[in-house]
């Protein structure tokens, strides 16, 4: 069985003007099992939304290459193989909530009376049943935020690309959705690249926790988590010791020495 | 509240002018204000400016003094009706043409380069040197049987006024999408097509209802200037000179078909704001997450 995304030494050099350049990611490997929740955590800069943007195609490796179910990166956006969301929902507001779920399955010919349904579906896992036809001005960041994962799941995709999804929300509001999206991850069974610059919510979430250093962006550590399978997460996890030990690593992983060598073996 | 508030300040302003023009003819000099020979502010005579009673009683008295001649109003509302339907021919051509060049232009960065300045450099050919051209063209024009008719030159210099803001504003209404949603239909792997329909003209819609009103409002100034220019009879413009004649006589008269031309023009604003109330679930905003 092929991985959900192999990334083979992959790097990513942005030209700027005048003949210089800045080397965004370098010689990246990184393998994610279907079904594994994976986060990229880093300072800003890092690359981490970058490496993200590789594996859904909209920008494309300057060297290396990149799989998704064994395609290669375009092949896997043209057969619809990832959602996304991004920090903003971006939910068109011309749109009720219903439409806007039902946006990727109306572009890939979906019938009406299948469209309604699925959206229904949707809408009742991420708790919205009863805002079905409002407007995205007339919800919350964090419905809209729902919304937009909703609308991301549509398609019912083994893989989720998730640039981070709860950026822009209050702490609290954050973790009810870290707890939603656990428990959709649970119930759909779909392997996750997760980016984020919060440590306890990569840790929360994650089944491993990949560790960026920037300029130039290279994978410093990866960290596994093992606090069990998304299925037996709960809100109680935050105080578990567990979770404030793989905390401690992640955070010694970031600020850790800058090393001259790439850490990362086990990637490999 | 805010609606009969609007109404009311409507109302107020269009009053406040009528209450100007009724004091500065009663209190100005009667030959005006005279500096270096100059005249910077009119006479205040009864053949220059005429009382407002003059020229709302002059709309319901015939149009001239020869038996069966209809009432004014009713000669200015027959012209108005002829402008306003030139006019919105010369808007809906107007719209196409915008629309399709705000198109290529979105889809070719080339055509881009290649087009605006055109667009912009087109309006700056005077209206009043353009007229005749196209009359002069259009009258060696056959379709079959059909010819090509004066009013047709009229409304295809109206429309030659209207498709600038629409062009220009449609083209900023197509790139308006954030970066956000338009990776998220590469997401989809959807073309540009389906992209344009789905995301890019919605997206365009607040761009576009205010080039629609301007467009509108150059319709109307386009028809009325190309009427007087070509020489078209029926319509305000033409009527606008020949009353202009009677007024040292008949100084209520020409302002008859001045009025025409206001109402054409809220006319045309009525309507686009009733295509704006149509689409209005396309102009709300979206709140940042």
């Amino acid at each position: 069985m092929s991985n959900a995304v192999t990334v083979n030494a992959a790097s990513k050099i942005f030209p700027l003007a005048r003949g210089k350049s800045v080397v965004a990611l370098e010689e990246i490997d990184l393998a994610v099992a279907p079904g594994e929740f994976v986060s990229l955590i880093g300072p800003s800069g890092c690359g981490k939304s970058t490496l993200l943007r590789l594996i859904a195609d909209l920008d494309q490796p300057t060297s290396g290459s990149i799989e998704v179910f064994g395609k290669t990166a375009r092949q896997a956006r043209i057969d619809q193989d990832y959602g996304i969301a991004f920090q903003q929902a971006g939910l068109l507001p011309w749109r009720s909530v219903t439409g806007n779920i039902e946006l990727p399955l109306e572009l890939h010919g979906v019938g009406k009376t299948a469209r309604r349904a699925r959206a229904a579906e949707l809408l009742a896992l991420v708790g919205l049943s009863d805002f079905a036809d409002r407007y995205p001005d007339q919800l919350s960041g964090g419905m809209q935020q729902r919304v937009a994962i909703a609308r991301s799941l549509a398609e019912s995709p083994e893989l989720l690309l998730m640039d981070e999804p709860f950026g822009a929300l209050d702490e609290m509001t954050r973790e009810r959705m870290q707890d939603e999206l656990v428990r959709l991850c649970a119930e759909t069974g779909a392997a996750v690249v997760f980016v984020t610059h919060s440590i306890p919510e990569a840790v929360f979430l994650s089944d491993r926790v990949v560790v960026i250093s920037p300029r130039p962006g290279r994978i410093r550590e990866i960290v596994p988590v093992g606090l069990g399978s998304a299925g037996n997460r709960e809100e109680g996890l935050r105080e578990a010791s567990g979770f404030f030990a793989a905390v401690s690593a992640v955070r010694e992983a970031l600020h850790g020495a800058p090393t001259a060598e790439v850490r990362g073996g086990e990637t490999r | 509240m805010t609606r009969t508030r609007g109404i009311l300040l409507g109302v107020v302003g269009v009053v406040l002018l009528g209450v100007l023009w009724e004091a500065y003819k009663a209190l100005g000099p009667a030959n005006g204000f005279v500096i270096n020979g100059l005249t910077v502010l009119p006479r205040t005579n009864d053949l220059a400016m005429p009382h407002l009673v003059t020229m709302f009683t002059r709309l319901f008295e015939p149009v001239t003094s020869a038996p069966g001649s209809p009432a004014l109003w009713s000669a200015v509302v027959q012209a108005a009706g002829f402008s306003l339907g030139i006019a919105a021919v010369g808007w809906i051509i107007g719209v196409v043409v915008g629309m399709l060049l705000a198109v290529l232009m979105q889809r070719f960065r080339t055509a881009e380069s290649a087009l605006l300045p055109w667009v912009v450099l087109s309006q700056t050919v005077p209206l009043i040197a353009l007229a005749p051209l196209v009359a002069g063209i259009g009258a060696q024009l056959r379709f079959g049987e059909a010819r090509w008719q004066d009013w047709m030159s009229v409304a295809l210099i109206a429309s030659y006024l209207a498709f600038f803001p629409v062009s220009v504003g449609a083209l900023r209404g197509l790139e308006s999408p954030d970066r956000a949603h338009v990776e998220l239909m590469r997401t989809y792997a959807v073309g540009w097509w389906k992209t344009l329909i789905t995301l890019r003209i919605p997206a365009s819609i607040p761009y576009l209802l205010p080039a629609l009103r301007l467009a509108a409002a150059n319709a109307v100034i386009g028809t009325v200037v190309a009427e007087v220019s070509i020489g078209l009879r029926g319509g305000v413009g033409r009527m606008m000179i020949e009353y202009a004649s009677a007024s040292s006589g008949d100084p209520g008269k020409p302002w008859a078909p001045i009025f025409g031309a206001v109402v054409i023009g809220l006319i045309a604003a009525g309507l686009v704001a009733a295509i704006g109330l149509g689409l209005r679930k396309y102009r709300q905003g979206e709140v940042p997450a």
